[in-house]
């Protein structure tokens, strides 16, 4: 036990990793920043257009054709757009809105814009599966549009939401290891540009230890939560 | 609102679906009264249109053309807040039950009062538990809708039907999905909660025997139009259209029973003196010792070869097949008597009626091949 935790295991099979634990701490700390920040920003956007898509398509509670159609192409063209293109591309807008191009939190706004339609994709399925009978007794009863929404189709599509959130937000980890490695700092950064560049081999497999750990922690717990509030 | 005036007035009801490739008239031109207190079966085939026409009533679905009325309201100039608070006095019920399953029995039943009731928080509780303890589920507050047969499933869609103290409750198919025992325990409740509460029912099915265990008045649908109406007795004893007999029939079995009577080689070689009925009676006449008359007053012998007697709203209602057998015309005047004391004659001539099954399994058959 004690020669497992000793320093100088450590240092023989992982030399450069030790050497760089610090930068290791704070481009695990980066990972889980942008993760957080886009995940929520995205969240929101992704719930907001999901629903917006489902109450405004046809036979929906607010069924309007031509928002809906709008926002189904948006959602479709942005789907399309392959990620590190999207960095590219929207890198003056970025630029516009957050001052500079390069570092985390610029990483923000594609990580955003490139989760978000994705998300809200995966929220209309969710929400779509609320059966229609479900959404009719709520009418029947007097329901209103919002409270349908907030108090029908969000909660009864809730262990389906923390199940696609889950895939999103695994997701959206593989795409701060993107974003990093073009400059937008976090473990994918670390990967690529001490690991990689300089053949420091146990740097990128240390970087590929810690976000598959971390992607199994929040595969574990939407798990366990999604089954806590499913009663169907 | 006039005080006998109907709670619900449908009048000249229209309904068309506009779809790319066509266009469906689902409900034609129909006009409905239901009285307060009502229990109003509407029965029909599937797509008859049954339940276009009762989403009218609550505005699920609007009218193309025609004007609703309920409790005095015309509910097709409502929108918004007004439509919806209209329809918390309309509860509705379906074959599906809908509940929601991410909430308790307890919770489901609260939904209704969470959306704008003015009672307190104590008070909601009080009415959920009452609710419950109505349809017989109190036990079951905390369990979820998985957890529940159907017959209960449906009994909790009751108790959220009625969260807001409904005048008018819809079933919709509300026991097509249940086993005959069950059925009848959801009916008995339904009927149970129009004597205690003055509910007024509005009762769609496509089983007849759902119809005659409970409503009182019943209309027949067919491609959006209501063929036949009236009063369940008047309807039972004397329908009038095909359809209402073939309704009738499925739930009587009489055309079942008089198939297999033809059947029999000592009706099908019937001497001349003979003669195959099948009578049909509602109500009073049936106190009379009719068949008793038929031999004391006409020396007419009759044979009975099969009969049923229901009780409808506390009448009796039979059918009775019976061959009649008397010297000369006595046949013939004591079925004039017959007629006289309200009892409908139906006189089948057995080479006919053959005739007429064998067609019709010509045609089954031809449909089944048209399908196939
Ligand atoms: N939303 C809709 N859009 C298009 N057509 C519809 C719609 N709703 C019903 N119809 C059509 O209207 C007709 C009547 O349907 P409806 O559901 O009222 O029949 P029903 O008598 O209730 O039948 P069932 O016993 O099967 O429930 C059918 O031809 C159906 O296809
Ligand atoms: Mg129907």
């Amino acid at each position: 036990m004690t020669t497992i935790l000793a320093t100088d295991f450590w240092t023989s099979i992982m030399p450069n990793v030790v050497a760089n634990k610090d930068v290791f701490i704070q481009s695990t700390w980066e990972t889980i920043y942008m993760t957080l920040v886009s995940g929520i920003i995205a969240g929101i956007l992704g719930i907001i257009i999901g629903i917006a898509l489902v109450v405004t398509a046809p036979g929906g509670i607010l069924a309007n054709r031509t928002t809906y159609w709008i926002l189904d192409k948006l959602v479709n063209i942005f789907r399309s757009i392959p990620f590190i293109i999207l960095l590219a591309v929207i890198a003056p807008f970025t630029r516009l809105l957050v001052g500079t191009s390069i570092g985390t939190t610029a990483a923000l706004v594609p990580l955003t814009i490139g989760t978000a339609p994705f998300y809200a994709r995966q929220v209309q399925n969710a929400l779509v599966d609320v059966d229609r009978g479900i959404i009719e007794a709520a009418e029947a009863v007097g329901a209103s549009p919002m409270q349908i929404i907030f108090r029908v189709y969000l909660r009864e599509a809730l262990p389906d939401l923390i199940r696609t959130s889950v895939v999103t937000v695994i997701s959206l980890i593989g795409l701060t290891a993107m974003a990093g490695a073009i400059g937008g700092g976090g473990l994918g950064n670390t990967a690529i540009s001490i690991g990689y560049d300089r053949f420091e081999n146990d740097i990128t497999i240390m970087a590929m230890i810690i976000i598959l750990a971390i992607v199994f922690i929040i595969q574990i717990l939407g798990d366990l939560w999604a089954r806590k509030t499913d009663h169907r | 609102m006039a005080a006998n005036a109907p709670i619900i007035d449908l009048k000249g009801i229209d309904v068309t679906f506009k779809e790319a490739d066509r266009t469906v008239r689902a409900v034609k031109n129909v006009d409905l009264e239901v009285a307060k207190g009502d229990i109003y079966g509407i029965v029909g085939y599937s797509g008859a249109g049954k339940s276009t026409l009762v989403r009218v009533i609550n505005q699920l679905q609007r009218q193309t053309s025609g004007k609703v009325t309920v409790s005095g309201q015309n509910m097709g100039a409502l929108k918004g807040k007004a439509l919806r608070q209209a329809r918390t006095k309309i509860g509705m019920i379906f074959q599906h039950f809908n509940l929601m399953n991410e909430r308790t029995i307890g919770d489901n039943v609260m939904f209704p009062l969470l959306l704008g009731s003015k009672l307190s928080r104590h008070d909601k509780q009080a009415k959920v538990d009452e609710l419950l303890d109505l349809v017989g589920l109190s036990e079951k507050k905390n369990d979820y809708p998985a957890q529940l047969s159907g017959g209960q499933k449906q009994r909790v869609a009751i108790a959220r039907a009625l969260a807001n103290d409904p005048e008018i409750l819809i079933s919709d198919e509300a026991t097509s999905a249940l086993d005959p025992k069950t059925t009848s325990s959801i009916l008995d409740l339904l009927k149970n909660l129009n004597e205690k509460l003055g509910l007024t029912v509005v009762l769609i099915t496509h089983e007849m025997q759902a119809v005659k265990s409970i409503c009182n008045k019943v209309a027949v649908m067919q491609s959006g139009e209501i063929v036949e109406r009236g009063d369940l007795l008047t309807i039972f004893s004397k329908p009038t259209q095909q359809l209402t007999k073939e309704f009738i029939e499925t739930s009587s079995q009489i055309d079942a029973a008089l198939a297999n009577v033809v059947a029999q080689p000592s009706i099908q070689h019937l001497q001349a003196n003979e003669r195959l009925v099948v009578l049909s009676y509602a109500g009073a006449s049936t106190d009379d010792p009719l068949i008793a008359q038929l031999y004391e007053q006409f020396k007419v012998t009759p044979n009975i070869l099969f009969g049923n007697v229901e009780i409808l709203q506390n009448t009796p209602v039979g059918n009775l097949g019976l061959v009649l057998s008397g010297e000369g015309d006595a046949v013939d005047k004591a079925l004039a008597y017959v007629k006289e004391q309200g009892v409908t004659v139906r006189q089948i001539s057995v080479a006919e009626y053959q005739a007429e099954l064998a067609r019709k399994a010509a045609e089954a058959d031809t449909n089944d091949e048209g399908e196939a």
